[in-house]
């Protein structure tokens, strides 16, 4: 496991920091030198709220190298309310069934451990149900 | 640019072939190729495969072919387009000698995945996503198919088992491959019934891995001809990407890059989706299957699974798909598909097709995917 690889995506991995287009105002998550938009230059920071609803989503039942202790687990593609969509696990889910849909909110959780020598332990973004009343 | 024919083919049985590595397998189909073409050897060399740096400690894949297969001091290379890798690696061949730069080019497929446990195999294939935002969240390539199918289901309204005779018309044309991974048709229960791999994906949307090579060789028309059969011309060549991660593509279920390069291929051509015999398709998962053709033009917009229900896939049917089995029963060694693809259109075109022959089969269309949708390649060859 490289520690600079993902140590140089913690403001993504950890506040959802994207972008703006200065040109067409199109947000844009991952940040990116040009906007698929318009192709301008973008360069302009953007937090996202986290907020956002399931777009589509699956249960793993067989796991990469790194993430066979989780199966099962299900992961999703999720539409941020600012517009990018996202591909993220879902977490937190209990008895309730997941839907296309459902609302959802992002929350930093342990995302895999280095089972070599180092030990690293990598965070970032999952997304978990919004609860009733919380929102 | 020139007029290019297919002079020569070669295969090895997709399988766990524990006892060939990679240098045997892509040697025995740059071999037969060559028998097949009645040559000894060609001016360049291109090898599609995806993987061998991590799954056999091996890469420089030109050179290392070229000298196995006695063609020291020819050109060589290695081209890498994830699932893809094939049909690139034959557009390579068809450029090299369309162009007028050589006489002769083998194109060769090649993946060796058996030597590799799975998981790691698995962690592997998801490298044709994108490592940083898709893989890096545990992802695999199969949950990455699985998010489209079931976008699709909801889309479209269909139930999982609709999608069931693409799995049974694949198994039921394998069954008549010699090359095939699978020979031996399945029922409809068996497909309702298969573990899960990543819902709804299960084991029988899923082309299984193996060991594969097939190879081509390609020469000018004006130069070469076959004796005895049909000659097989390269009508089309096309190739076009889309975004690298699913979840940036605004229509996810939509294949923009396979629409674009079979819009460009059957111009060159010029056909239309209706002169099309017979389509050897992408079917890594029968999601798969469904968008390439609808996205093809052969179908509305959701419509590929009642196509499939029609029958119209089968051999005897409007466009018969995965006619040797396809990526589902003949298995899918990742860079070795686009070139059992040719190979298989080849066979179609040549009438060595067997019992899966299409009948008057004279136009073949060939589309090979990379990632998720963000590399699609299409061919179309036709016979004289």
């Amino acid at each position: 496991m490289e520690v600079p690889r993902y140590w140089r995506l913690q403001k993504q991995r950890y506040a959802l920091v994207g972008e703006i287009c200065p040109h067409c105002q199109v947000k844009i998550f991952p940040p990116r030198d040009v906007c698929p938009e318009c192709g301008g230059e973008a360069k302009q920071p953007f937090s996202f709220s986290g907020k956002g609803t399931v777009f589509s989503f699956t249960t793993m039942y067989d796991a990469p190298k790194g993430f066979e202790m989780n199966t099962p687990y299900t992961v999703a593609l999720v539409k941020l309310e600012e517009g990018p969509v996202v591909t993220a696990q879902l977490t937190d889910l209990g008895e309730q069934p997941v839907e296309i849909g459902m609302p959802v909110e992002m929350v930093t959780r342990r995302i895999r451990e280095d089972e070599e020598d180092k030990g690293i332990i990598v965070y970032g973004y999952k997304f978990r149900p919004v609860m009733a009343g919380t929102h | 640019m020139r007029e290019v024919i297919v002079l020569g083919i070669g295969q090895v049985k997709v399988d766990e072939n524990w006892d060939k590595s990679l240098r045997v397998l892509a040697g025995e189909a740059a071999l037969e190729a060559l028998r097949d073409a009645n040559i000894e050897q060609t001016q360049s060399l291109f090898v599609g495969n995806m993987m061998s740096g991590a799954a056999n400690h091996q890469q420089h894949l030109g050179a290392y072919l070229a000298d196995w297969i006695g063609m020291r001091y020819s050109e060589a290379f290695k081209v890498e387009a994830a699932c893809s890798s094939g049909a690139a690696a034959f557009r390579m061949a068809v450029m090299a000698v369309a162009s007028g730069d050589t006489d002769l080019a083998l194109a060769v497929g090649v993946e060796k995945m058996s030597d590799s446990p799975t998981a790691e195999i698995t962690a592997e294939l998801a490298t044709a996503a994108d490592a940083d935002w898709e893989a890096d969240h545990g992802l695999s390539f199969v949950a990455l198919n699985a998010l489209i199918m079931r976008r699709y289901m909801h889309q479209y309204q269909w139930e999982k088992e609709h999608f069931a005779p693409f799995s049974l018309n694949a198994h039921a044309n394998g069954a008549h491959n010699p090359y095939a991974r699978f020979q031996k048709p399945i029922s409809e229960s068996s497909y309702i019934n298969a573990p899960m791999i990543a819902d709804p994906i299960n084991v029988m949307d899923a082309s299984p891995m193996g060991d594969g090579a097939a190879a081509a060789i390609i020469a000018p028309a004006s130069m070469f001809k076959r004796s005895g059969k049909p000659t097989v011309k390269v009508a089309a060549s096309a190739a076009a990407t889309d975004t690298m991660a699913t979840h940036h593509r605004s229509e996810p279920t939509w294949l923009r890059a396979a629409e674009r390069s079979a819009k460009q291929a059957y111009q060159q051509a010029s056909v239309s989706p209706a002169d099309i015999n017979l389509f050897e398709l992408h079917d890594a998962f029968t999601i798969m299957a469904a968008l390439s053709l609808e996205a093809a033009g052969f179908c509305e917009k959701g419509q590929a699974p009642r196509l499939a229900q029609e029958g119209q896939i089968r051999p005897e049917g409007r466009i018969p798909i995965a006619t040797r089995g396809g990526l589902k029963a003949r298995g899918h060694p990742v860079g070795a598909t686009g070139l059992y693809q040719i190979v298989e259109a080849v066979q179609q075109l040549r009438n060595e097709a067997g019992a899966t022959q299409v009948n008057n089969a004279r136009i073949a269309m060939t589309q090979n995917i990379g990632g998720s949708g963000s590399n699609i390649i299409t061919h179309i060859l036709k016979s004289e």
